[in-house]
């Protein structure tokens, strides 16, 4: 459905897209993941064919954005990271003029009454769009990427600023999209990537620094297994035997409690098992063990990692 | 196209701009209107039109100053640009918008030329040719400062901007009479707006006046659709 290769944004010598290349398959929800900078918005920029591509190309079903972009945005529905809202409009004046922009050959009342019903915003046809809260402004700008049911839906950052009952809503909204449109969705939280994809694209500094099912993205980029203890005894005799342990790869002190005790954290490598290694070792040095928890490395530690890791320094500009 | 021209209009009258442009374009062709023809017992209303020019070049910066910098600073283009609208639509919708509001302004002077009637029979052929001299010159300025909001995020910017122009093509006959290079002078002879409008208000038709308007108008829409071609490549 939705065919982008090699893209590459560069301004000035920095390249804000590094040669990316995905296809999205119909009826896939993919999350787009990064931190801020990292290229998202710039990605589904010219996805959109807001701004160009530097190099490489974008095909929309079969329409390339660049030869035939009246076709292909006819097929996307686009809400950007801010609502391209006019604000002296009201809700159904501004759904209309959207409507008419757009060229869409439905049945003019029904379908906005429809699309409008589905963001729940009926009852607000009449408000300026100036006056209304960010959580239905945003429904608004939602409202407006629905026009015409388009195939493909791409929605930049749509939960940031709502409050947590709207988040659960619009993620909501997106699940059940997804079950007609290819959607393509930007955020940085990497839960609620993980709780609405199918698949995701992890992006940092222009590059996809990962591209997994969302249930495999766990299994195939943790490398490591990690191991929470609470240690009575010196931290540094405990921190200098566990490291002599084999297949140990980093030992950190969080933090120390009352009565010589502190909290550890072991990383070991993946398909080993070091626990009765680490209980005969304290036993040896004579540090009791009080707490011992085992448990994977969490998709939020893991995003951190792979965007310092393979993306280098990430810094705060929006691209 | 159409969608954008209904809404540039339906945006002008929404807010106060359609108001505060008519109120002000109908005071002082009123009272210019006043001076030359009823003070001076007078059924020409050539001095009317020739003393509005100076009014048109301020007015036309305030229609037309939000048409693109204020689409840019709201991130509104997104909307505009990511839809199935090309970009030749997207200005020609914008530039019509201002150009229909800046012709209902102009109408009043239609309005006049029937008052006269009543004292005197006009010269229909003056008057006629006088407002399409009017809307000619109102398009290619439209057109200037269509070009000059696409430059900037600020409308203040874009209408201070489009004024200076405005007075440098008022001014433009003192500017080459202290030009003594020939050439030069000749050539800001060849771009003078108010000797082109001139003729019209002597009720003369000609081509050359015809298409100078409407290149300069053309010409500048064509720089807008490149200029916003440009940022996206940008």
């Amino acid at each position: 459905m939705v065919e982008v290769q090699n893209l590459t944004k560069r301004y000035g010598n920095i390249k804000a897209v590094d040669n990316i290349s995905f296809s999205v398959e119909p009826g896939v929800i993919l999350g787009f993941l990064g931190p801020n900078g990292a290229g998202k918005s710039t990605t589904m920029n010219i996805i959109t064919g807001y701004i160009s591509s530097t190099s490489g190309t974008v095909t929309i079903d079969g329409c390339d954005i660049l030869d035939n972009p009246k076709q292909a945005k006819a097929k996307i529905g686009y809400l950007p990271e801010i609502p391209p809202l006019y604000i002296d409009m009201t809700v159904r004046k501004y759904l209309e003029f959207m409507f008419d922009l757009k060229r869409v050959k439905l049945p003019k009342d029904k379908h906005i009454a429809e699309v409008m019903r589905l963001v729940h915003i009926t009852g607000m046809e009449g408000r300026l769009i100036k006056n209304l809260s960010k959580g239905y402004k945003q429904r608004v700008g939602f409202a407006q990427a629905l026009l015409g049911n388009p195939p493909v839906l791409i929605l930049d950052e749509p939960t940031v600023g709502l409050d947590p009952k709207q988040i659960i809503e619009i993620r909501n909204l997106i699940r059940s999209l997804g079950k007609k449109h290819t959607v393509i969705f930007s955020s940085h939280v990497l839960s609620e990537v993980s709780e609405i994809c199918d698949r995701v694209i992890v992006i940092a500094k222009g590059k996809i620094v990962a591209d997994a099912k969302t249930d495999e993205l766990a299994a195939t980029l943790s490398n490591n297994l990690k191991l929470s203890l609470i240690i009575e005894g010196a931290s540094s005799a405990v921190i200098a035997e566990l490291k002599k342990i084999p297949n140990v790869k980093s030992v950190k002190k969080l933090r120390e409690f009352s009565g010589n005790s502190a909290k550890y954290t072991v990383d070991y490598q993946k398909d080993t098992d070091i626990r009765r290694d680490v209980f005969n070792a304290m036993s040896r040095i004579e540090c009791p063990i009080l707490e011992m928890q085992s448990g994977n490395e969490s998709l939020e530690e893991m995003f951190l990692r792979l965007t310092k890791e393979k993306g280098g320094k990430s810094d705060d500009s929006n691209s | 196209m159409t969608a954008i021209l209904k809404r540039e209009l339906s945006s002008y009258f929404r807010s106060a701009t359609a108001y505060v442009v008519m109120g002000v374009y109908f005071f002082f062709s009123g009272l210019f209107f006043y001076l030359y023809c009823f003070r001076a017992n007078s059924t020409n209303l050539s001095y009317v039109y020739a003393n509005m020019f100076y009014i048109i070049m301020f007015i036309i910066p305030i229609i037309a100053m939000k048409t693109f910098s204020e689409e840019k600073r709201q991130k509104t283009d997104q909307a505009l640009l990511t839809s199935p609208t090309s970009l030749t639509e997207i200005v020609l919708g914008k530039f019509l918008g201002a150009f229909i509001l800046y012709s209902i302004c102009c109408s009043i002077f239609l309005l006049y030329a029937v008052v006269i009637s009543f004292f005197a029979q006009p010269q229909w052929s003056v008057v006629l040719c006088t407002f399409l001299g009017i809307l000619l010159l109102g398009g290619s300025f439209i057109a200037i400062n269509v070009f000059i909001s696409a430059l900037t995020e600020s409308m203040i910017v874009a209408a201070v901007a489009g004024m200076a122009i405005g007075l440098i093509i008022d001014m433009m006959t003192y500017f080459i009479s202290m030009i003594s290079i020939t050439w030069i002078a000749d050539l800001l002879g060849k771009i003078n707006f108010i000797n082109y409008y001139q003729n019209f208000t002597y009720g003369v038709l000609s081509i050359v006046d015809v298409v100078f308007f409407l290149s300069v108008t053309a010409m500048f829409l064509f720089f807008t659709v490149r200029i916003l071609e440009k940022r996206r490549w940008s």
